[in-house]
């Protein structure tokens, strides 16, 4: 949910908004904002599944330490999504396990 | 910390009844004065060099709790925002017959507006009484502490200390 | 190969003022930090500080970093963002360094680490389940970034991270359904517990959290009250409809390029845990490594900046940009001013662990 009214930070100053890709779906986040933000304020929350178990997995520490937020992104995988600023037309894929580059990558 | 205040976070009645910064019920009713809920030692003194009147003094050793001079103070309120605990307030109990004036710090959304009714709130988040906006400030030099002031049943002056907006008051 | 008299590896309250107080005596000042904007945890402290005046007082954190980003600008000070410090070899004089995606080396007379901290994990079951997640990472979410993690929110641990924390959610508009503490009382300061109980948020001392639990994301969490040794009560649990567990248990310094150097460390349960042994002047037991702020021991922005300056006159002096008769002047005003806040209930302990700390460093 994005914080669009803050009683300290004032209306948030909207940054140029672009369109990406998340697992296919058509989505819309800021430029330069953490691929995690752009997800979260869309409501999605799971961005990984674990190895063994298949647990899902999401943001943790939101400063780039954990790595409980690495997703595949252009197509390389274990990215920090969470540091890593959106760019207009990233491909953002959900990760199942260690992660795998996309063929052809 | 008060052995009341470490348990739950609130500090009662007869704690504040210790506070060296708690003016008597004689100047309460005499007008507007500031009412300091500062009752643990931490080291700050803002509340001491803003005010104008020199009513408050921390002393050199800022660890030491705020002490009002409650002559010398004639509830401005500028200490009010001030506060980065949020820990002072403005009684009025002279404000008419039945009614005192409480002034409280306010960061929240949305903001409320002069004449909105609303819900009267104590120390531990209950709403105890009906109240009216009288008044809001919320100048720049507050730095986004609003102070609002809340006409209160008179017998609820020492318990109001926040209010929420009521359904339908927008 | 960059060279430069002092490199500071962090830019956040003890960052920014020792490359401030190095940079104005005329030290050649290097700043580094692996965000995209300096301030360190400053960018996320929407509340006001306490203190007194020299010490920012009823000033928020958000404007203190950019009014001393400025200051260090002006004072010649050149800052490389985006600089993820890897790496410390040569006895703590090379610094590896990733600028964006290119890889350098730095190679400084003086070195500063002032990397803050890291925090404390809590493990229970389910704590993986997102929605999960570190109490300075919700308010990085929702003061950076302006995303909430989610709208009905448990917060565990009633420090004075807990506390603001939960304050900041309910000012973003989350409905904070209580805050649990494992301790008998609350340990953050009673103004800040004052502010959330008079907004109807209930702080349960002698709980914490035993479960979280839904589909793919946290959807609940089970709380548990303790007895008298912190052992779980059976059948004293209660459930609470949560979509969001922040989690604030405590700091821990992020010390992992003092380690590598070769730092002698002292365990200092006071200070967080693991701290770099330090001597009154910052330095650590590796020659020309300092330490300042919370990598030194978890304490308040106040003191990280006092520290940093500390650092910086320090390293003026050693550099000869400064007389010893000077840097003992200013030693000795920095010196007084961590007096004052160090102390009452709250500072007694962290300058016990200060003096163990500074003990060990002889």
């Amino acid at each position: 949910m994005r914080v669009t009214k803050h009683p300290i930070l004032g209306k948030m100053a909207k940054g140029q908004e672009v369109e990406f890709e998340f697992d296919g779906i058509p989505m819309r986040g800021y430029e330069g904002e953490p691929i995690a933000t752009a997800l979260m304020g869309a409501g999605v929350k799971v961005f990984r599944y674990t190895v063994k178990d298949h647990n899902p997995r999401g943001v943790f520490c939101a400063i780039g330490r954990c790595t409980d937020c690495v997703m595949r992104v252009d197509g390389m995988p274990n990215v920090r999504t969470c540091v890593t600023p959106l760019r207009k037309g990233m491909r953002v894929q959900t990760q199942t396990g260690l992660g795998a580059w996309e063929e052809g990558r | 910390m008060r052995e009341s205040l470490s348990k739950t976070g609130v500090l009662t009645k007869e704690d504040l009844a210790q506070s060296p910064g708690v003016p008597s019920e004689e100047r309460m009713e005499k007008g507007p004065v500031a009412y300091i809920e500062c009752m643990e030692e931490i080291p700050c003194d803002p509340c001491q060099y803003v005010c104008p009147k020199g009513a408050i003094t921390v002393g050199k050793q800022i660890i030491e709790l705020p002490v009002l001079d409650e002559q010398k103070c004639d509830g401005c309120g500028i200490c009010i925002p001030i506060c980065p605990g949020l820990a002072i307030f403005v009684v009025d109990k002279g404000y008419s017959d039945r009614e005192a004036l409480v002034g409280v710090p306010y960061e929240m959304l949305p903001l409320p507006k002069a004449g909105m009714k609303v819900h009267g709130v104590d120390r531990e988040g209950k709403a105890v009484c009906e109240a009216r906006v009288v008044k809001l400030l919320n100048p720049k030099k507050f730095d986004r502490t609003a102070l609002v002031y809340l006409a209160v049943p008179k017998e609820l002056a020492l318990d109001v200390r926040h209010f929420t907006v009521m359904e339908g008051e927008e | 190969m960059i060279e430069t008299e002092f490199a500071v590896v962090g830019a956040g309250p003890a960052g920014l003022s020792a490359a401030l107080e190095a940079g104005r005596a005329g030290v050649q000042t290097l700043l580094m930090d692996d965000n995209q904007a300096p301030g360190g945890q400053l960018v996320k402290q929407i509340h006001k500080f306490f203190g007194s005046k020299e010490h920012w007082a009823s000033e928020r954190g958000i404007d203190i970093g950019d009014k001393l980003l400025v200051q260090a600008q002006k004072a010649g000070v050149r800052v490389m963002l985006d600089t993820v410090v890897w790496g410390i070899f040569n006895g703590g004089k090379i610094l590896a360094i990733k600028q964006g995606d290119r890889n350098r080396q730095v190679l400084a007379q003086k070195i500063l680490l002032a990397t803050g901290a890291s925090e404390n994990p809590l493990a229970f079951p389910g704590w993986t389940l997102p929605g999960v997640l570190g109490a300075g990472a919700a308010q990085t979410l929702v003061n950076l970034h302006r995303v909430l993690p989610g709208t009905r929110v448990l917060m565990v641990g009633a420090g004075n991270v807990g506390l603001i924390v939960a304050y900041q959610l309910l000012q973003a508009g989350a409905r904070v359904v209580a805050v649990v503490e494992a301790l008998p009382t609350i340990g953050g300061y009673g103004v800040h517990a004052s502010k959330i109980r008079r907004m109807g948020v209930p702080i349960l001392t002698g709980h914490t959290v035993k479960e979280a639990s839904g589909n793919a994301e946290v959807e609940r969490a089970t709380v548990v009250r303790l007895d008298d040794r912190g052992a779980p009560l059976p059948g004293a649990e209660r459930e609470f409809e949560v979509d969001t567990i922040c989690i604030a248990v405590g700091l821990h310094p992020l010390a992992e390029l003092a380690w590598i150097c070769g730092c002698q460390f002292a365990y200092i349960p006071e200070l967080g845990g693991h701290v770099p042994v330090h001597a009154e002047n910052m330095e650590t037991t590796v020659p020309g490594v300092y330490v300042a702020g919370d990598v030194a021991g978890i304490e308040e922005a106040t003191v990280a900046m006092e520290e940093g300056r500390l650092t910086g006159v320090d390293v003026a002096r050693c550099l000869g940009y400064i007389s010893d008769r000077r840097a003992e002047t200013l030693r000795g005003e920095i010196q007084a001013r961590i007096e004052l806040i160090r102390t009452g209930p709250f500072g007694d302990a962290l300058k016990e662990g200060k003096e163990k700390l500074i003990e060990r460093r002889g």
